[in-house]
C-alpha cells in the first residue's frame, strides 16, 4: 500500500538538474561566441586544405563576386583614426558621433563621398542598399589611401600599447599587422589582381587569403 | 466543523497554511524555458568556423627586364574560362623564335586527382620522396619535428625541386587560383608564385582552347 501511495504522489520531476545543465550551455556559448555582425557583403570563400587561424590585427579586403572591394580594420580604435586621416585627406570632416559610429562598423564599400551619408543611415538601410565598392583605380585610388592610413594608425596604436603596458610593468605582445584578402570563389581573378596591385604597388607583398576549412582525403605528407 | 465551513476568512487562514507547508520547491519550467531559449539563440548567432588562411607571397616588381631569373625546373599552369587547366613545363617558346627551339605546346589537365594532383606528384618525384623518408624517420622519432619542419622546409627549396608558376587570363575565377595552391601545398611544392601572362603566351592558350 505505502508503495502505491508514494508513486500517486509525485506526478512532477525534479528541474533543478536540467536547469543547471541548460544555464551550463548558454554560459559557455556566451562566453565562446563571437556575435554574428551583419556585414554589407556576402562572400563565398573557396575551400581549401589551408589550416591556419586568421591573425588579430589585420587588415581586410573583401572583394565579392562582382569584384568589388570592401575595406575593414579590425581595431575600432585604429579605425576611427583612420577615418579622421582618411576625412583630412578628402577635405571631410567627420563629427565625434560619426566617428564614434564608424568605430563599431565593419567591412565599408562605399566612396569617401558618399560615406558621411552611409556612416549617418540606419543599419537596416545600409543593408538594404547595396555598395558600389571602394574606388581603387590608379587616378582615383582610395584603397590604396585607407591601407596606407590605417597601416600607419596601427603602427602608432601598436606603439601606444607598448608605452601604456610599459607603464603599468605589463608585457607587450607585439602582433604585427597582416593584410587578409576575403574574395569570393566565383570573383574573376582579374578583379583580385587588380586589388593586390593595389597593395604591391605600396609594397606589400605578403596576404592571407582567407579560405574554407575543406575536409579533403588526407594525402601521404 | 461547522464554524471552518461557515467562516471564510478562517477557514481561508487555516488552508493557506497548509499549503505553505506542502509547497516547498518552486516550479523550474518557466526557469528551464528561459534558459533553453537563451541558449537556442547563443547557438544559432555564434559562428563557429574561425575563418583560415594561407599565406602567400607576392613577386616584388621587378626592377626592369633583365631581372628575370630563368627558371630551369619549371611548370607553368595556364588557367583561364570554364576551370580549364594548361601546363607547360621549362621556358616558353612562341612559335618561330629566334632561338630555333621547338615551339611550346599547352597541355590541358584538370583539378580530378588524377589530372593535377598526379602530374604534380610525378614531376617533383624527388623531393616527395624526400619527404616521405623523413616523414617516415619522425615516425620512428629518430629526429624530432622542429628538425624536421626545418629539413622539410630545405627540401622544399632545393634546387631539384619544382617551381611552379601559375598564370590567370582575364576569365580565370579566383576559386580556380585557390585550389592550385591547395594541391600545391598538398604536394610539397614550397616555390610557386602567382604572375602574370604573357602576350604571347596569351596568344597561344586563345589558338590552344578553340
Amino acid at each position: 500500500m505505502a508503495e502505491v501511495q508514494s508513486s500517486k504522489g509525485s506526478p512532477s520531476l525534479d528541474m533543478t538538474p536540467m536547469v543547471d545543465l541548460a544555464f551550463l550551455l548558454v554560459t559557455f556559448f556566451m562566453l565562446t561566441a563571437t556575435s554574428r555582425v551583419t556585414e554589407p557583403v556576402v562572400v563565398d570563400t573557396p575551400s581549401s586544405t589551408a589550416d591556419k587561424l586568421l591573425p588579430k590585427n589585420v587588415i581586410l579586403i573583401s572583394i565579392d563576386d562582382k569584384g568589388k572591394p570592401f575595406y575593414n580594420i579590425n581595431n575600432s580604435e585604429v579605425r576611427k583614426k583612420t577615418l579622421q586621416k582618411m576625412g583630412q585627406q578628402y577635405q571631410i570632416t567627420f563629427t565625434e558621433k560619426e566617428l564614434q559610429t564608424f568605430g563599431g562598423m565593419t567591412s565599408i564599400g562605399v566612396p569617401m563621398a558618399k560615406l558621411k551619408e552611409y556612416i549617418n543611415m540606419e543599419d537596416a538601410q545600409r543593408v538594404a542598399k547595396p555598395s558600389p565598392g571602394i574606388p581603387h583605380d590608379s587616378l582615383h585610388n582610395e584603397l590604396g589611401d585607407w591601407i596606407q592610413f590605417g597601416r600607419i594608425e596601427a603602427a602608432k596604436q601598436a606603439k601606444t600599447e607598448e608605452e601604456r603596458a610599459e607603464k603599468l610593468g605589463r608585457e607587450f605582445k607585439y602582433e604585427p599587422l597582416r593584410y587578409a584578402i576575403k574574395a569570393d570563389g566565383q570573383s574573376n581573378y582579374i578583379a583580385v589582381k587588380e586589388i593586390i596591385k593595389v597593395f604591391t604597388d605600396i609594397d606589400i607583398y605578403r596576404f592571407n587569403l582567407i579560405t574554407d576549412l575543406e575536409q579533403g582525403p588526407v594525402v601521404a605528407k | 466543523m461547522a464554524e471552518v465551513n461557515t467562516d471564510g476568512g478562517g477557514g481561508g487562514k487555516h488552508e493557506k497554511k497548509r499549503a505553505k507547508k506542502s509547497s516547498t520547491r518552486i516550479d523550474m519550467t518557466p526557469m528551464v524555458d528561459l534558459a533553453f531559449l537563451l541558449l537556442t539563440f547563443f547557438v544559432l548567432t555564434s559562428t563557429f568556423a574561425k575563418p583560415k588562411t594561407m599565406e602567400i607571397n607576392y613577386p616584388a616588381k621587378p626592377e626592369d627586364d633583365k631581372d628575370q631569373i630563368k627558371v630551369n625546373n619549371a611548370l607553368t599552369f595556364i588557367l583561364s574560362k570554364e576551370n580549364a587547366v594548361f601546363y607547360y613545363y621549362g621556358e616558353f617558346y612562341p612559335a618561330g623564335n629566334e632561338k630555333g627551339m621547338a615551339p611550346t605546346t599547352l597541355t590541358k589537365t584538370d583539378f580530378s586527382d588524377e589530372g593535377l594532383h598526379k602530374l604534380l606528384l610525378d614531376r617533383n618525384k624527388p623531393t616527395t620522396v624526400a619527404i616521405d623518408a623523413l616523414t617516415e624517420k619522425l615516425k620512428r622519432k629518430e629526429i624530432v619535428d622542429t628538425t624536421y619542419k626545418r629539413l622539410v622546409n630545405r627540401e622544399k627549396g632545393s634546387k631539384e625541386a619544382l617551381t611552379v608558376l601559375i598564370k590567370a587570363d582575364d576569365q580565370a575565377v579566383y576559386k580556380n587560383v585557390i585550389d592550385v595552391i591547395d594541391e600545391l601545398n598538398i604536394c610539397n611544392i614550397g616555390k610557386y608564385a602567382v604572375v602574370d601572362m604573357g602576350a604571347k603566351e596569351n596568344e597561344l592558350l586563345k589558338a590552344t582552347s578553340k
